[in-house]
């Protein structure tokens, strides 16, 4: 197994080449890929509103923004800009404290969990061994936000939103949670780098896809729950709760929320190519590859093709996955509340519960395939 | 003292006194939902804690069932009432908040002297980071099964009994008949929470 390349080692040596103690090369080393990976996020969040504007558009036979920038691709920069600017209201008989600290509680956690996406071997910010499960446990400290703002809004509407959008999120987080577990026991770990490692050994036919579709299934239906997209935006469904816990915000603390839900299904569709689609793997294995072109695996032009290509595959993954959000948007209508909650407790929570008695049953059967 | 100690000196200090700040003012507040809320920061803090302990899978369980579950659970039920009344003055508030802060303060010089006094084995064990995953759960099925069992019927039981408690309206209703045809609220009658029906 490679190392790949590995750039903090290469940065840290080089500061040291100038002179300066290793400590001091770690603390200059640790913001830069935190920083690389916020603005990564943003840039995401970005194109991801622009691909929502146009789907749409397109989803309804109109033509979508057109004059900002060619195709309209600065939109959403307009958008944020006018929402920069806005006047920051904060209703008069609102809890101001608890309306401010709200939208931070929710965003927080959601570019906190940027920590564990793995582009590369070692393209990530750190590869924490306890991987996913800080993902699941930082994606569980979204509700208490989103009660906090629609409570401290003073307003009915807010209020039902908000309680609606947590009673959502705990309902779906356990069948999300229970699929993660059937992936982990398949890896042996719950670091997302081995996870990812463990299905690229013949390209795409190992994919965790083949071996865990209903999990596939079960997770992505969680992770559309969990961003309250449609069919499931019932937290800020507009013909019963004018815009749910959001209808008293305005300015940068709506911007927050709105990016707060777009980094999210960015989020979620990164971890869904992590988890069931290879990851940064390419749908040949690269081992293959240059064997056939008769190039040694560890030759630096091999080494760099393979690095960026694992980046852009990551990415490609994910941004069909957001297409199909997109998509699944645009022409699908909402369900009740009732109707989905019954989805999540009565038929998501006991399927996923028998797909991991049936992947530990087939560990046990098959441990070569299932991972023993 | 090199930039490591010193940056976790400073990450101790702050979460210990957001630790017991935050924990006087659940207690001492006199709004309900502030109570609520700091308590989620103060289970946050103490994952901060775990952290600090290098126990980062102590920290994520922390996160997920204090924070994620616990707190929004009794978030979820000071919200769904949301009654702004004014409680009824209780009598003899003074010396019963006298009572129960001497009763305080007394706990806590007990614990103060029972920790000075107690000679701590220093330095501890080393930590085994990133392994505690696995260790913790050969424990929880070697050594701790027992504990770990009971702890899950436990929670069984309170899981069936929040079930029965909440589910007596309907019962009511689908054997109500003939006999409860009065005027009178079904809360007032005596109905055992398991109807024999339902044993069936």
């Amino acid at each position: 197994m490679n190392s790949g390349i590995d750039l903090e080692m290469s940065f840290t040596q080089g500061i040291q080449n100038l002179g300066f103690s290793p400590e001091v090369a770690h603390l200059l080393w640790i913001p830069l890929p935190m920083l690389l990976v916020l603005v990564s996020a943003v840039i995401g969040v970005l194109v991801t509103v622009w691909l929502e504007r146009k789907i749409s558009a397109a989803a309804q036979q109109r033509i979508g923004p057109e004059y900002a920038g060619a195709l309209g691709i600065l939109q959403p920069m307009a958008d944020g800009l006018k929402l920069l600017v806005k006047e920051d209201i904060i209703p008069a008989r609102a809890d101001s404290v608890l309306f401010t600290v709200g939208p931070i509680l929710v965003l927080v956690p959601v570019i906190l969990s940027w920590l564990i996406v793995p582009f590369g071997q070692n393209l990530l910010i750190s590869n924490v061994g306890i991987g996913i499960f800080l993902w699941i446990a930082l994606s569980s400290i979204q509700p208490i936000g989103l009660l906090m703002s629609g409570y401290s809004s003073n307003n009915k509407y807010s209020l039902l939103g908000g309680l609606r959008a947590a009673a959502q999120s705990i309902s779906y987080e356990i069948p999300l949670a229970l699929a993660v577990l059937a992936i982990v026991m398949m890896s042996n770990s719950l670091s997302t780098v081995d996870i990812v490692e463990q299905q690229n050994s013949a390209g795409f036919l190992s994919w965790n896809i083949w071996r865990q579709p209903v999990g596939f299934i079960i997770f992505w239906i969680c992770a559309l729950a969990e961003c309250e997209r449609l069919p499931f935006d019932l937290p800020e469904a507009e013909e019963e709760l004018v815009a749910g816990y959001q209808t008293e915000y305005a300015g940068m603390k709506f911007a927050l929320f709105y990016l707060a839900g777009y980094i999210n299904l960015v989020l979620s569709a990164l971890l869904v190519s992590v988890l069931y689609l290879g990851g940064w793997g390419f749908p040949i294995s690269i081992d293959w590859f240059s064997s056939l072109i008769g190039i040694s695996i560890d030759n630096p032009l091999i080494q760099i093709t393979a690095a960026s290509l694992g980046i852009v595959m990551t990415v490609l993954k994910a941004y069909l996955l957001v297409f199909l959000a997109i998509l699944l948007r645009w022409t699908t209508p909402r369900v009740r509340i009732d109707q989905l909650l019954d989805l999540g407790w009565k038929f998501l929570l006991p399927i996923s519960l028998v797909n991991l008695l049936v992947t530990a049953s087939l560990k046990l059967a098959f441990p070569m395939t299932f991972g023993g | 003292m090199n930039i490591a100690y010193s940056t976790e000196l400073i990450c101790f200090l702050i979460l210990s006194s957001v630790i017991i700040s935050g924990s006087l003012a659940v207690v001492l507040l006199e709004n309900i939902v502030y109570s609520a809320f700091l308590l989620g920061g103060v289970f946050m803090a103490v994952a901060g804690l775990y952290l600090l302990l290098n126990a980062s899978f102590v920290a994520a369980a922390q996160i997920l069932v204090y924070v994620g579950a616990v707190n929004v659970l009794i978030l979820f039920a000071i919200m769904l009432v949301n009654k702004k009344e004014k409680l009824k003055p209780i009598e003899g508030l003074k010396t019963r908040r006298l009572i129960s802060g001497g009763i305080c303060g007394g706990l806590l010089i007990l614990l103060l002297r029972v920790s000075i006094s107690t000679k701590w084995n220093l330095p501890g064990p080393p930590s085994i980071g990133e392994e505690a995953t696995e260790r913790i759960g050969e424990h929880l099925f070697t050594d701790y099964l027992l504990p770990f069992e009971l702890a899950s019927i436990l929670l069984l039981m309170a899981m069936i009994g929040a079930i029965v408690l909440a589910r007596r309206d309907i019962q009511i209703a689908s054997n109500a008949g003939n006999e409860f045809n009065n005027e009178k609220p079904l809360i007032d009658k005596k109905i055992p929470l398991l109807s024999e029906n339902s044993l069936k």
